[in-house]
């Protein structure tokens, strides 16, 4: 497939900034050389003291931030009652007892037994979803932010489309700050390229483009549920 | 009698500034007043006459380095150059030495002169290390944070802790103080309507604030604000603030008349 | 759009007779500036973040050129294709190609400036491709057929009265008697009618707050969400980024994410910052095919170099406009393009000319407030004041204001000359006084005294009075 051909003008373009720098005699291979460098580094700034706390104290102040922040959240002793808690969620909502996942492998431990009645299937977000299921990669402290990357195990649109987003992170997956979560990303990726989409969801979707107040379910979910496992 | 042997006193050079020396003289002989109190030998060059500050905001640079090489020039031996205005003090310790990036001798004159130029009352608080005023003043105050003094030379505190050590003055904070009052130099002519939008909101917080008096350390903000509250015949005196710390209260406030 | 700069002066007296504009804008004091406030201070890191923030910028532009080649490389070795335009009109042509290639017939954008720049929706609808705005606010402009007032909150000059007029004039498909008192219930109904759009999108548009070398990736934040949706949904995703949006890595990016937020709306990050690089990964069950970017230069490299570089840091997060004493009278519009306030005052003359724009970097006290709230330091009333310079060289200032400059430096190198006009001028202001203590009318300041009194001088100068206490031997 053609589309226009652009090279002229990238040439243009990148002729002007070289010599807008005054770099036009410079050597570039020392300069990329340095660059390459740089970014190969990846080295992390000022980060804010405020998540480093321990373990605990830390999912303490992710799950208060997600409230504060009017999503909600609740903690759960183990994987097996992630189910229990969906099911208790849906009820609270008077929703009908479904939820669309993913084929994320971790959804395997959960104990599916206990919820018997709670009806589970797998894919994108359709229309009609009203509540969606994925497994975040982790939590950051700092600001109650999950950290959700796209596959097939977790597709991106179960965070967007339906009115409730549930979303499982385990408890010491809660990291300081997001350049943690940026980290573990790129371990799991070490082959691989990074998946399409990483997110960085902090509560519910909102707007305020109605005279400067605010109102949830913009065009994401309405309700953004946190289950924090262990 | 004994000899008192004469302790030779810092000498200052006073900016009087082209507002303060054409609309209102007083406020210079507050200044005046008010150094020479604490301890400096004043002295007032007959050559000044303007900073440069309408040419430079202006665009106009070669007409501004012009001014700036004689304010230079007629103020050199000084141990210090004061200003009633934060303005002023600032077009000249900010931005004249980057008037002369491509003249290195005057560029060394006008660092020169930046170093020991200064707006009046921070150079009181911060230089003399004056604590407190000795003055009896009975007024209920608020004060305007000019734009240039608060943001380019960090002027806030000490205005406030020189009037609340002068006797009988009660100083009340008013709402957006340190938001601009619209004077901008030209630009309260040449865009006038924006400038009166702006004032007005500033009249309206200075009457919020339930003071009879606003003071501020820059005449072209206080003429500015002086007649749009004469002009809404709200009866408010204007003072510069060096009137208040000196004292000098006795006289018409500014654009009232004698009686 | 059409730029009507020029129409400034003929654009504030519309923007100051508009009742319910400046009802609008009185809420930004207490909104987004209070919220600023709070959420920055509440950051001890603050202050250091953007310093930081300003050195990465800095570098990432002294080595522009290197940083895009990696950043390109780094797209197509995902499967990317990179597009290069020089201006507006070639960035049209590409994403029109683009769409062409794929029958593309409606396709849905989140919020780009970018994109308003180049006019691209003009030109998608004169190719008979629907474009729609999916950001609340863009949304609701579009259909009012108006432009941004503001780069974060682009309805902010509107109130629910107008949004639901213009909701039931256009969503013909719903029942009329329907009730929408409550700000909650316009939400819910552009959330249905826009849904069907992101369904229906065969192209997805997004510009970016960030380019990143390292992975390939660009950034958008939003809180709506609209942005995912709109480049996970469709089959195409094209980005629309200019030049100066490259970052080297992921964590440079994250340390200008966390004054972003925070210096836009006072949060500490949006709810939705997603990180993307097209197209979609085997395995996955969502996402588009194909993935383009479009790098857009349209005026920056002739920024580089000049006195201008600064601006090219600039995050378009609207803290200097929320800010601005001036904006916060006249509000977006006024400005006649669609950058306003303090950064569309200095970026839109590199833009379009200080020939066209040149009155924006004049309507300014330089009362310094932007520059101290930008986030990545920049000099906003000092590169105003050199677009000013410019126009000063090139003479287009009014000769009534170059002439009086000049008269008034002719008059300020002699002192003595000075001194006696001006002894004459306050003597004659004075006089005209009539010892009311000001003057209702100032023939050559009418603007001034069409509004305000002016205070009368004291009659006799300070270096006059001076002049005679030395000679009397006062103290």
């Amino acid at each position: 497939m053609t589309v226009l051909d652009t090279k002229a003008a990238r040439n243009a373009i990148l002729g002007k900034v070289t010599r807008a720098l005054d770099a036009e005699g410079s050597d570039q291979k020392a300069r990329q050389k340095v660059i390459v460098a740089r970014i190969a580094k990846h080295e992390r700034g000022v980060v804010p003291e405020r998540g480093q706390a321990a373990a605990a104290d830390r999912r303490k102040l992710f799950m208060s931030q997600i409230i504060a922040l009017s999503g909600t959240a609740e903690h759960v002793g183990s994987a097996k009652d992630v189910p229990r808690a969906i099911a208790t969620y849906l009820k609270q909502y008077n929703l009908p007892a479904k939820i669309r996942a993913g084929s994320d492998k971790r959804l395997k431990k959960f104990d599916w037994t206990k919820t018997p009645t709670l009806e589970v299937t797998h894919g994108p977000a359709r229309d009609d979803d009203k509540a969606g299921l994925t497994y975040a990669v982790s939590g950051v402290a700092e600001t109650g932010t999950l950290v959700l990357t796209s596959s097939g195990d977790n597709p991106t649109s179960l965070n967007f489309m339906p009115d409730h987003s549930i979303v499982v992170v385990d408890g010491k997956t809660v990291d300081a700050c997001y350049e943690d979560g940026f980290d573990r990303v790129r371990k799991t990726q070490k082959k691989n390229p990074l998946p399409r989409s990483i997110n960085f969801i902090t509560g519910p979707s909102r707007t305020a483009d109605i005279e400067q107040v605010i109102y949830y379910g913009a065009h994401g979910p309405k309700h953004l549920h946190v289950i924090v496992v262990g | 009698m004994s000899e008192k042997k004469q302790k030779i006193k810092p000498s200052v050079g006073l900016f009087v500034t082209c507002l303060v020396d054409l609309f209102r003289p007083s406020v210079g002989f507050a200044t005046v007043s008010l150094l020479e109190e604490a301890g400096f030998e004043v002295s007032v060059p007959e050559a000044q006459t303007c900073c440069g500050q309408p040419a430079y905001n202006s665009g106009d640079m070669p007409d501004t380095r012009a001014i700036a090489a004689q304010v230079i020039t007629v103020f050199e031996g000084f141990d210090y150059v004061v200003a009633p205005s934060g303005s002023c003090a600032a077009m000249i310790k900010h931005h004249y030495p980057s008037l002369f990036a491509d003249d290195p001798a005057m560029a060394e004159r006008a660092d020169e002169l930046a170093g020991r130029t200064y707006e009046l009352v921070s150079f009181l608080t911060d230089v003399a290390k004056v604590k407190d005023i000795d003055a009896q003043v009975d007024a209920h105050v608020t004060y305007h944070d000019s734009c240039s003094g608060l943001r380019e030379l960090g002027i806030k505190a000490q205005p406030r802790q020189l009037l609340a050590s002068v006797k009988g003055v009660e100083l009340t904070e008013m709402e957006n103080s340190e938001i601009c009052c619209g004077f901008g130099g030209t630009f309260c002519v040449k865009f006038g309507d924006i400038s009166n939008e702006m004032v007005s909101k500033k009249i309206t917080d200075i009457v919020a604030s339930k003071a009879d008096v606003v003071v501020a350390g820059d005449l072209g903000c206080l003429m500015n604000i002086a007649g749009k509250l004469k002009r809404e015949n709200i009866d408010i005196q204007v003072r510069h603030v060096a009137e208040v710390l000196a004292g000098q209260t006795d006289s018409p406030a500014i654009g009232d008349s004698k009686s | 759009m059409e730029p009507t700069t020029q129409a400034f002066k003929s654009n504030v007296k519309t923007a100051l007779g508009d009742k319910q504009l400046r009802r609008a804008l009185g809420t930004i004091e207490q909104g987004f500036v209070a919220k600023r406030a709070q959420t920055t201070q509440a950051l001890p890191e603050f202050e250091q973040l953007r310093n930081q923030a300003r050195d990465v910028k800095d570098h990432t532009l002294a080595n522009l050129d290197v940083y895009l080649e990696a950043y390109e490389a780094k797209v197509e070795g995902l499967g990317g294709h990179v597009h290069w335009a020089q201006d507006a009109a070639q960035a049209c042509d590409i994403v029109l190609d683009i769409c062409k290639q794929h029958d593309a017939k409606l396709v849905t954008k989140s919020k780009s400036m970018i994109t308003e720049e180049i006019a691209l929706n003009s030109a998608l609808d004169a190719a008979g491709i629907e474009p729609v705005e999916t950001d609340l606010g863009e949304y609701i402009i579009q259909l009012r057929k108006e432009p941004p007032s503001h780069i974060i909150a682009p309805a902010i000059h509107l109130t629910h009265e107008q949004i639901e007029a213009d909701f039931r004039d256009k969503h013909t498909n719903l029942d009329e008697d329907r009730v929408l008192d409550d700000g909650a219930e316009l939400v819910a109904e552009a959330r249905t009618q826009l849904r069907q759009k992101f369904l229906k999108a065969d192209v997805g548009i997004t510009g970016a707050n960030f380019l990143i070398a390292e992975t390939g990736a660009n950034v958008i934040v939003t809180n709506e969400g609209n942005a995912d949706l709109t480049h996970t949904l469709p089959r195409v995703h094209i980005v629309v980024a200019s030049i100066e949006k490259l970052v080297p890595t992921f964590e440079d990016a994250m340390g200008i994410l966390r004054i972003l937020a925070r210096s836009a709306t006072g949060q500490d990050i949006s709810a939705y910052t997603s990180f993307t690089s097209g197209p979609k990964r085997p395995g996955d069950v969502d996402g588009p095919d194909a993935y383009h970017v479009v790098l857009l230069d349209n005026g920056r490299s002739d920024m580089l170099g000049t006195e201008f570089q600064e601006m090219l840091r600039c995050i378009r997060c609207g803290a200097c406009m929320n800010h601005c004493p001036v904006y916060n009278t006249i509000g977006g519009h006024a400005y006649g393009w669609i950058y306003p306030g303090p950064m569309g005052a200095v970026l839109t003359p590199s833009l379009i000319g200080v020939d066209k724009a040149g009155l924006l970097p004049n309507a300014s006290t330089f009362c310094g407030r932007c520059e101290a709230v930008c986030p990545m330091h920049i000099p906003l009333p000092k590169m105003m004041r050199h677009w000013r310079s410019r126009e000063f060289e090139r003479h287009l200032s009014p000769s009534t204001t170059r002439y009086g400059l000049k008269l008034w430096r002719h008059l300020a190198c002699r002192p003595k000359v000075y001194q006696f006009v001006t002894g004459l001028v306050i003597r004659t202001l004075k006089a005209l006084s009539a010892g009311k203590g000001v003057l209702h009318k100032l023939p050559f300041a009418s603007a001034w005294t069409r509004h305000r009194d002016f205070p009368a001088p004291e009659g006799k100068t300070f270096q006059a009075q001076w002049r005679d206490r030395q000679t009397k031997g006062d103290a």
